[in-house]
């Protein structure tokens, strides 16, 4: 339980995080709900309007809301202009506050609705006018009904927030994914706990200022309001009292263990060379290119074939030193980006199948299971069967499974072991394809394009001379072997290691 | 003959194809107590609604005072015209002080801790009321109190639609009494619109029969008992003179 103890109070910075980004998101949702509001009990129209719009956005999954933001901030980049952030804090609070709409419009909508007609009479008889009557009737009659929206809202939206990870935005949702990443069930448990925790304290505090409201009792909503208000300053403090980091560099990683090491690796780097560093975690694939074309980060790791299929939507598959030499012009010319240099070893894609399945099936390459395919469930990544690259070997080999399923990576191995699926889509640089004893099916026709690990620096990190040497050593320092113990170091079931110290023995295996 | 209050020059409203009102065309003299009386649907409410522009006449015009209301600021208006209604429509989250003070506090006016004493004497409230809220009490408490928040800033006009309907017999008879007093000690002209004949005769001092939007029957109580008004009028009154009868018959 000690272990649960550390994991919890080393939440703090996320949950102030947390904290801020629900409370904003909060905010602004009611500064939005309540005009629309007033303005709906004004016009039968935009109630009908609004409420339909709010339910809509509500039937959109808060992930997919949350990732929608992305393009469509980018896209508003041609308005605001190239500063405007399209990952982390702002698409988060939009999504978030999109989300709080709905219960503060619909129990704002209904207070408004339900309000006496007497009341309302007698308001206008003894001659209010727009204003009064809104202050001193329809707002305090309607206050404790539109607190029980807010309150809805503030559960909801503590609890979404924790997918704000995925875009770049630190929450509690941090320790969930990378705990969920790794098997590590005390990181995604305290995170939960945070996160639930957070949920009821405001969801009674919340409950406190609606039942002042209700019964009229002045201590109570404004006792209620004042603690609300100084958990949020609290928050604000703690995360903004320690100084600006406007002067930080931001690492960013995929939402795969690699990814995570090698992020910690270049952050502890960068740390001995004097920069503050933070990270932006879990990101797509694609998400994870533009943003640092975009310059909302500004250092990570990619992989050649990933960036000559994805990104360069290019089929062909030239040899390897040729294919790291287009993608260098092609991210020099197209993104401004700069690929600082290979890390030494590949993560390719692979198709992985217990050696037992090999043997049995006399599976040696691609060629033999496309034989067989039809027996088989085939297990990927949620990206691998959107990407181009299981497309081209798919259509190569002419694969047809009779099932394809998706997982988390993590999950991945688990589900080949227990039989779920019968080959995956691995990684080649993953430690357990050597401690699960799995073998990795030969590609004889070059399907699959090579995945050199490679350094990416955006725009603006690239002239930054400093960041750039003290990035320099890295280059050509990781071989496959080191990576793949230092992945399943924290990949595996016991004696797991933490990213940060994994890293550490990375960079030191790595002569860092 | 003294000037009138309140004139109504061919006064319609429209709801669609129906015509709530008439080309309707009244004049009410200054201190007179009017009671408006009519089957539902008559037109009687949306009538008294013009005076204080809850209800815009479709055509016509209606003057207060010497001025067209339409060309008043509404809450001006409304503030110099006591409004009591069926449905009382107590502010439920102020007390009966507040209640009362509204009038005078949306004009920027602190209304005095003795003059709401007073109103509430008024009304044969305990003074103790004032800080009580309204769900604590009864109706015709209630509707006490939303006499005295129609008097609070000293209107000269009282317009009342069907203000004791929803109250039981003796609470009803004791209050009519009770404005009707009001009305006298403080020199105000009051319009009341009620369904209840008995009623009608027994407090006002006019009364105006109203079918289909218009006036058929404009008498004295006195005239209507005794025969006046024609068709409609002696219809209604029929009914309290029935009662009546057979009250007379079951003490004989």
């Amino acid at each position: 339980m000690n272990g649960m103890w550390d994991a919890l109070t080393g939440l703090g910075d996320q949950l102030s995080a947390h904290v801020i980004l629900s409370a904003a998101a909060i905010a602004l949702g009611i500064a939005v709900a309540l005009p629309l509001a007033v303005w709906a009990s004004r016009s039968e129209k935009v109630a009908r309007a609004s409420l339909a719009f709010a339910s809509l956005v509500q039937t959109i999954p808060a992930l997919a809301l949350l990732a929608l933001f992305f393009p469509i901030l980018l896209s508003l980049r041609a308005v605001f202009g190239e500063g405007l952030p399209t990952l982390g804090f702002l698409p988060a609070l939009l999504a978030l506050a999109l989300y709080a709409l709905l219960p503060i419009l619909r129990n704002a909508v209904t207070a408004q609705a339900n309000l006496d007609p007497g009341v309302m009479e007698a308001a206008a008889g003894v001659g209010m006018n727009f204003r009064q009557r809104l202050l001193l009737v329809e707002a305090p009659l309607a206050a404790p009904y539109i607190m029980a929206g807010i309150r809805t809202a503030a559960v909801w939206t503590i609890g979404a927030a924790t997918l704000a990870t995925t875009i770049g935005q630190k929450s509690l949702g941090d320790p969930i994914f990378a705990g969920l990443q790794t098997q590590n069930w005390v990181l995604v448990l305290a995170g939960c706990i945070a996160s639930a925790g957070l949920a009821l304290v405001a969801d009674t505090l919340l409950g406190l200022i609606e039942r002042g409201f209700r019964e009229r009792r002045r201590g109570l909503w404004l006792g209620g309001l004042l603690v609300v208000a100084l958990g949020v300053i609290a928050a604000l403090f703690a995360q903004f009292g320690g100084g600006d980091d406007e002067d930080r560099v931001v690492i960013g990683a995929k939402g795969f263990s690699e990814q995570y090491i090698l992020a910690r690796l270049i952050g502890q780097q960068l740390e001995a060379e004097g920069f503050a560093v933070e990270y932006r975690d879990g990101l797509g694939s694609a998400v994870a290119h533009s943003a640092a074309a975009s310059g909302d980060i500004d250092v990570y790791v990619d992989y050649t074939g990933t960036i000559w299929t994805n990104q360069m939507k290019r089929e062909d598959n030239p040899p390897r030193d040729e294919m790291y030499a287009q993608i260098v012009e092609w991210e020099t010319e197209k993104t401004g980006m700069q690929v600082l240099g290979r890390l030494g070893f590949e993560n390719a894609y692979g198709f992985a199948v217990r050696t037992e399945t090999m043997q049995m099936r006399g599976l040696e390459s691609i060629e033999d299971l496309a034989n067989v395919a039809r027996e088989m469930t085939v297990g990927g990544d949620p990206e691998f069967f959107e990407r181009p690259e299981w497309i081209a070997v798919r259509d190569a080999y002419g694969l047809r499974f009779a099932e394809q399923r998706n997982f988390s990576p993590t999950f991945m191995y688990n589900a080949l072991q227990s039989g779920e699926a019968d080959v995956i889509g691995a990684y080649t640089s993953d430690g357990r394809i050597e401690a699960d004893d799995l073998f990795i099916l030969d590609d004889p026709r070059d399907a699959f394009p090579n995945y050199d690990a490679v350094l990416l620096l955006s725009p603006e990190a690239s002239r930054d001379e400093a960041l750039v040497g003290a990035l320099r050593p890295i280059i050509d320092s990781i071989d496959v072997a080191a990576m793949r113990e230092a992945n399943y170091s924290v990949d595996r079931e016991e004696d797991k290691l933490s990213f940060d110290e994994a890293a550490r023995r990375l960079a030191e295996r790595a002569g860092l | 003959m003294p000037e009138p209050v309140l004139t109504f020059s061919g006064v319609s409203k429209a709801y669609g194809p129906t015509r709530a009102i008439d080309a309707l065309d009244l004049a009410i003299e200054a201190g007179s107590f009017v009671a408006l009386v009519g089957a539902s649907g008559s037109g009687k409410s949306t009538l008294l609604k013009t005076v204080n522009r809850l209800v815009e006449p479709t055509t016509g015009s209606v003057t207060f005072d010497g001025d067209d209301v339409a060309g008043l600021p509404l809450a001006g208006l409304r503030r110099r015209i006591g409004y009591v209604f069926q449905s009382i429509g107590l502010f439920p989250h102020m007390s009966v002080a507040e209640n009362i003070a509204i009038g005078p506090r949306l004009a920027g006016e602190r209304l005095p801790e003795d003059r709401i004493g007073k109103l509430l004497e008024w009304v044969e409230l305990d003074r103790e009321m004032v800080d009580r809220m309204p769900d604590e009490l009864s109706g015709g408490q209630r509707q006490r109190v939303g006499v005295a928040r129609a008097l609070a800033a000293e209107p000269q006009l009282l317009l009342m639609d069907e203000p004791f309907g929803a109250l039981d017999p003796v609470t009803r008879d004791a209050l009519g009494e009770r404005v009707r007093k009001l009305h006298e000690e403080l020199g105000l002209t009051t319009v009341m619109v009620t369904h209840d004949m008995a009623e009608a005769l027994l407090l006002a001092d006019r009364v105006l029969v109203m079918d289909a939007g218009r006036i058929v029957a404009d008498e004295t109580p006195q005239s209507l008992v005794a025969g006046a008004g024609g068709e409609i009028a002696q219809a209604l009154v029929a009914v309290p003179r029935h009662q009546a009868e057979r009250l007379a018959e079951l003490s004989a």
